[in-house]
């Protein structure tokens, strides 16, 4: 296991205060903050190697284009894929699910076809989806979740069927903290001839992950939650799906040869890269996967399911809060209401201290809408985060609760 | 600093709303969500004639919306369209630190909010909804 108060020490941003008090940033699953060894590959790139990539034959040209590939067998290593050709870098993991229902799902969806999705989607994995039945006629198909924010597996048995052409599904939970069967909803997808697509923005940056283990057939992921920059993520696919579908956007590199009425396309995963990539970023998330793996990441998996569990428990014992999502096996985050004061006050009240939380929707609308509220508070830690800082969390929300009670007059 | 955001007259507002609930037969209903935060809102108004009779808010939302709801509902009762109109606009206007605040009114008390970017869309909520009503009515 890593020593935590060691590791602190790569993160700038976690000296910085906020106001009189140090900050506690508790928002990790909106974005993680990044390691001194990311910001360096970021500004040694641009400081000694920056140049448009796959393009010149000069020096810099060169070393810019090896380090884009290097990143991109960093992070196929780090996700299990066998072949860093069927790694496609992206804008992130909203661009990725996006490519795939443009290239794949215009392509090859028809009307009465049916996608299995999942009552818990985060708006990444659903919207796009929405366009494409609206463009195809194909149908949406949702499985429930039970009462403690597992799926409902007994009815995906019944959802999944012969109409089926694909299954897609969160890995891990932003609001339920719940880590979902991928490995059996893609059973499932396959018995029935159907794809399964694994949305992993929540857990690529959390536990170990290994595509050909979960036997999926498209994996998603974002760098900015992961430790590295904004504006970079990754779509794994299978190499005989990637060379079936259409490309996703046209123009410079994804080309092979280009007349004034037609045009061929490039190899994979070029076919799917068009124009200038985010080159700098991809080389950050390349330093960011070492980071990862420098830790090893079952230690970051232990030390945030121990964390998770510690600040449930912690929460549980404050009067009358509503914690969401099961007990055991969660994800590092908890999400959670209050009765007497509304999550956006209590994260205003909470940034008064340094703690930084999330308030609203999460970007799961009709999940808020399942578990009957408009908006809960979240707390997501990530490896660097200690159990004192679970612990100022807990003691802030008293504070809060405390200066909202202090004013007179009926509850709202 | 917190203070400065949560007033007595906000917190009295939150816990004791004015005019809440919905209006039978109401000329104008309008409702309106806030997509940052998932807080909605519900506005009703009784027209008599040019003249705003009645006014009532309904829907679930953290103390600054809230608060700033029950507010307009005191600040628009009794007011003619056109100066309701008008009044929306101010505040709208205020709260973008467009227009001064008045000193003496309960909505002095939001003026805090507008160090909070992100939560002036909470205070304008209940605003805009009745806005949007009016022009739907024209």
């Amino acid at each position: 296991m890593y020593d935590v108060e060691e590791i602190r020490h790569d993160f700038p941003i976690l000296d910085r205060r906020i106001g009189e008090n140090r900050l506690v940033y508790l928002d990790n699953a909106a974005t993680s903050q990044k390691p001194r060894q990311v910001i360096q590959a970021l500004t040694d790139y641009y400081e000694h190697r920056n140049a448009n990539i796959h393009r010149g034959v000069h020096r810099l040209a060169e070393e810019a284009t090896a380090a884009y590939e290097e990143a991109r067998q960093k992070v196929a290593r780090f996700l299990g894929a066998p072949d860093a050709r069927d790694l496609v870098f992206t804008r992130g993991t909203t661009e990725s699910i996006n490519l795939v229902t443009y290239a794949w799902g215009r392509r090859f969806l028809r009307e009465g076809d049916e996608l299995v999705l999942t009552e818990a989607e985060h708006h990444s994995n659903l919207v796009p989806w929405q366009l494409a039945a609206q463009a195809t006629g194909a149908k949406l198909r949702f499985i429930p979740i039970l009462e403690d924010g597992m799926l409902d597996l007994d009815e995906a048995e019944h959802l999944i069927g012969p109409k089926t052409r694909l299954v897609g599904c969160i890995h891990a939970s932003n609001v339920l903290a719940t880590i979902n069967s991928v490995e059996r909803l893609a059973e499932l997808a396959h018995e029935n001839g159907a794809l399964m697509l694994v949305d992993g923005a929540q857990s690529a940056p959390h536990l170990p992950v290994d595509v050909e283990a979960l036997g999926c057939d498209f994996f998603a992921c974002s760098g900015l939650k992961m430790l590295g920059p904004t504006g970079v993520g990754v779509l794994w696919g299978r190499s005989e799906i990637l060379e079936e579908m259409d490309p996703f956007l046209g123009g410079g590199e994804m080309i092979r040869e280009v007349h004034l009425d037609r045009s061929t396309w490039n190899v994979l995963p070029y076919k799917f890269e068009a124009g200038t990539m985010n080159v700098a970023q991809a080389v950050g998330l390349g330093a960011a996967v070492d980071y990862l793996d420098g830790l090893g990441m079952e230690n970051v998996r232990e030390h945030e399911r121990h964390l998770g569990e510690y600040a449930y428990g912690r929460l549980s014992e404050i009067e009358g809060i509503t914690l969401y999502g099961p007990k055991r096996d969660r994800m590092g985050l908890v999400s959670f209401s209050l009765p007497d004061v509304h999550p956006h006050d209590l994260s205003q009240l909470l940034d008064e201290e340094g703690v930084a939380i999330r308030s609203g929707h999460h970007c799961a609308q009709p999940l808020m809408r399942r578990l009957g509220v408009a908006a809960t508070a979240r707390a997501s830690f990530y490896l660097y985060n200690t159990e004192q800082e679970a612990d100022m969390l807990v003691e802030a929300l008293a504070r809060a609760r405390e200066f909202f009670g202090a004013f007179s007059g009926a509850k709202p | 600093m917190m203070r400065e955001l949560y007033t007595q007259v906000i917190m009295d507002h939150y816990k004791r709303p004015r005019n809440r609930g919905a209006l039978e037969d109401a000329d104008l209903k309008e409702h309106l969500l806030n997509p940052l935060c998932g807080d909605e809102v519900t506005v009703y108004a009784a027209l008599d004639g040019d003249r705003i009779a009645d006014v009532k808010f309904d829907g679930r939302g953290c103390s600054i919306s809230q608060a700033s709801a029950s507010m307009m509902t005191e600040q628009l009762i009794g007011k003619s369209r056109e100066a309701a109109e008008a009044e929306i606009s101010h505040f709208k206007a205020m709260m973008i630190g467009e227009e001064e605040f008045p000193e003496m009114n309960d909505l002095t008390a939001l003026k805090g909010v507008i160090q909070y970017p992100s939560r002036i869309k909470c205070a304008t909520l209940a605003w805009t909804a009745f806005q949007q009503g009016l022009e739907g009515r024209k």
